[in-house]
């Protein structure tokens, strides 16, 4: 696995992290919490800080990253998208608003794009239902989605640019 | 203090803030300022009204005039007409569908006038982020009664003689879980509050927490009391940060004002309350595997006994109860176990709060007394189906549940009904679908649910669900036959009987649901490889009848893949090979010209 080296005062923000939790290894999953919002996901090496500083085997940090779906272990993308699967979307035609967000950005669920722009992801009910189907984009909420508006809502951020 | 003669209510829930209620806030005080109202009228940000169809939603107080879908640009009119000239804004009043008729208060209104409040009962009417507010509706009064007039025993009773049963699902009595824990002899004991909502389309425990947190910090303190904890953990998603936001403001308040922390009402009561998050898990809602979330590990399930009542976080006895079951606790102590148990059915009292959503006119947040029927709240609530079309299911209870047909439409909601029907209470998520919906497909849905958030720790779930999946992807792409029906039942009863959790016990539930109900369908997949509902892509081709085709190139215009060509005024055609079977062109078309095959 490629080694990516860490900015040296991120990676002392992240013991304190630690330290602020005690080191506690029952504080874990708070601690990951807070890595993550401070890396943006958890590659391998803020995996093996956190495990050291715990006193825990890497695995057990790894066993519950990849146990919960809030956390990650690649990069998202500039734009962060994440289509509601919740049911009450997906009788409303969140599958076909999701196939052509993967049809227009070229990448599948999970991805994130070559230029880092956009990352594709699923989410299971922002309880906006009353706004069904709906897809969020680096936290901005559109209702309604259909997959037409699809191209339209990209072209906001590609206006924006890099 | 500022006395205020008027007041304007402004929706603060997800559903309202995602259009922009925020900056309708905003406006409305830049609005009261400009036409120096500010001494006289406040305007306040409330929890979820409910009525998120309608959303956003703004109510006047004191005339209790109701607006419906308000934009950021309505709020100088609102202000102007509605306050400085006393007139009503008439474009903005709820209209009856059925009638016609503008209504002004939101009493009158069919979704408000059929609904009981009482978990929700403060939803709506108050600053969440104000506990004078709280406290001026009756809040703290029950902690305080609890604690200086009567004896944990007594509290207890009371929960118990009112037969609240847990909200979050499984509906054990309250009150017996209490006893339990109280029962129990330890150093140490933990009172934890289940905030981790992960039935897709299920928004009750979320806009509890966002508009009446106090209600969940004052019951937790409560059952702290009975059983003899003091320490309450509240278990929440991180993909709620507008809850976490509130009920941190709300547990930082209740300490200013002494109602957290030692010596409660100076009676040598301490108790605090911390708050943990979960990470994205479903099967966390489950009580084993939430402890061993909170506790640092995977959230994988547990056998029972021991149950947490015994010996759950970290070892010591742990009461653990749903968002909703607590926002029962105060009013029960308040008006009476007698009270509460008049309301609701014979063995599931009091109300429920249903998130009601799919394929209904009504989309939003309701609260109806256990019994009621599911056509009055779909039908007398929930306003019919949407764009007139056909009823064919409601799915309760979530990826646990069953589907409920027609015949089960004037069926009493409890939780022995729902059971006996195939069904569950579930957490309260309720999904309308109409006739276009296809059943395999959302048995589908719900097993790609089930399969992505299985744990993993037993056999039945991990591999039997996924072998359930690939047999419904097989039965929806027309490759299916009829032994693969019996293998769907069979190994679908396998499985009910042999996991270890509630999430691998229930997950068949909707495949044999819709077997039951809908068996018809199945067969059609599988004999004459097609879908009725014109859902599953594999089996469906889309036409267009030159007959009926005008040429308006409409079709072709909002075809995400250019898949139909055509000459103005010439019948169009669909290039088969191109076409990604999204069904725009249908929707869209004025003519009736597009068909499925």
């Amino acid at each position: 696995m490629d080694t990516i080296h860490l900015p040296q005062t991120k990676v002392e923000e992240l013991h304190t992290i630690c330290a602020e939790h005690n080191n506690d290894a029952g504080e874990l999953i708070n601690i990951l919490h807070a890595a993550q919002g401070l890396f943006g996901y958890l590659p391998r090496e803020v995996q093996e800080i956190i495990a050291a500083d715990l006193r825990l085997p890497v695995s057990r940090v790894y066993g519950v990253v990849t146990f919960y779906s809030f956390f990650t272990m690649t990069p998202k993308g500039k734009y962060p998208i994440s289509v509601c699967l919740g049911t009450a979307c997906y009788v409303r035609g969140a599958e076909k608003v999701m196939d052509e967000f993967q049809r227009q950005l070229e990448i599948k669920v999970g991805e994130t794009t070559s230029d880092g722009l956009f990352s594709l992801d699923c989410l299971r009910c922002v309880g906006a239902c009353g706004l069904a189907p709906v897809v969020t984009i680096a936290g901005k909420v559109y209702g309604r989605m259909t997959p037409e508006k699809v191209r339209d809502v990209l072209s906001e951020y590609y206006m924006l640019g890099e | 203090m500022a006395q205020y003669t008027n007041y304007i209510l402004v929706c603060g829930g997800t559903g309202c803030r995602a259009s922009q209620s925020e900056k309708i806030i905003g406006n409305l005080k830049a609005a009261v300022e400009k036409n120096g109202l500010q001494k006289n009228v406040q305007v306040i940000r409330t929890g979820c009204f409910g009525f998120c169809e309608k959303g956003p939603v703004v109510k006047m107080i004191p005339d209790n005039t109701f607006y419906v879908q308000v934009q950021p640009g309505d709020a100088d009119e609102l202000v102007k007409e509605h306050l400085v000239k006393g007139r009503k804004v008439e474009r903005l009043l709820y209209v009856n569908p059925e009638t016609n008729e503008q209504i002004l208060d939101s009493k009158h209104i069919d979704f408000y006038k059929k609904q009981l409040r009482v978990a929700l009962r403060n939803c709506g009417f108050i600053n969440p982020e104000n506990i004078d507010e709280y406290i001026a509706r009756d809040g703290y009064v029950a902690l305080g009664k609890a604690i200086t007039e009567m004896t944990p025993e007594e509290v207890i009773k009371e929960i118990m003689d009112s037969g609240l049963r847990g909200r979050g699902g499984g509906g054990f009595p309250t009150g017996l879980k209490w006893q339990i824990t109280r029962k129990v002899q330890a150093s140490q004991k933990y009172v934890v509050c289940n905030a981790d909502e992960g039935d897709p389309g299920a928004f009750m425990d979320r806009s509890i927490l966002e508009g009446d947190p106090h209600s969940i910090v004052e019951a937790m303190a409560i059952n702290g009391y009975c059983t003899g904890a003091n320490k309450g953990l509240v278990y929440i998603r991180a993909e709620y940060p507008l809850a976490v936001e509130r009920l941190m403001i709300a547990i930082k308040q209740a300490k200013e004002y002494g109602l957290l922390g030692d010596n409660i009402f100076g009676s040598g009561f301490s108790f605090d309350i911390e708050i943990r998050y979960g990470a994205g898990a479903f099967v966390c809602g489950e009580e084993t595997a939430l402890i061993h979330s909170m506790e640092g590990l995977r959230g994988e399930a547990t056998v029972k006994p021991p149950f947490p009542s015994e010996q759950g976080y970290k070892g010591y006895p742990t009461n653990v109860n749903n968002v909703e079951t607590y926002a029962n606790i105060p009013v029960i102590l308040l008006k009476g176990a007698k009270w509460f148990s008049s309301i609701g059915t014979e063995k599931s009292k009091g109300t429920k709060v249903f998130a009601l959503a799919g394929k209904v006119n009504n989309v939003g947040l309701i609260e109806v007394p256990m019994g009621t029927t599911l056509r009055e709240v779909i039908f007398g609530i929930g306003g019919g189906i949407k764009d007139g079309k056909k009823f064919k299911a409601v799915q309760t209870g979530g990826p646990s549940g069953g589907c409920l047909t027609e015949k089960h439409l004037d069926l009493p909601i409890d939780y022995d009904n729902l059971l006996a029907a195939g069904s569950m209470m579930g957490s309260g998520g309720m999904i309308v679908m109409d006739e276009n919906d296809c059943m395999v497909a959302m048995a589908k849905f719900y097993l790609d649910f089930t399969v992505e958030e299985s744990c993993g720790k037993c056999a039945p779930c991990r591999i039997g669900n996924k072998r359930l999946h690939e047999i419904l992807q097989k039965i929806t792409s027309g490759n299916g036959t009829e032994d693969d029906l019996d293998r769907l039942r069979n190994l679908a009863m396998v499985i009910k009987d042999t996991a270890l959790c509630g999430l691998g016990q229930t997950s068949p539930n909707p495949v044999l649901s819709t077997m039951d109900n809908f068996y018809d369908e199945y067969l059609a997949h599988v004999h004459d490889h097609r879908c009725p509902s014109h859902q599953c892509r594999e089996l469906t081709q889309y036409y267009i009848n030159p007959e009926k085709c005008k040429g308006c190139t409409l079709c072709a215009r909002v075809c995400p893949v250019h898949a139909i060509t055509g000459d103005r005024k010439v019948p169009h055609v669909i290039d088969l090979q191109v076409c990604i079977r999204c069904g725009t062109c249908m929707d869209k078309c004025k003519f009736d010209a597009v068909y499925v095959h």
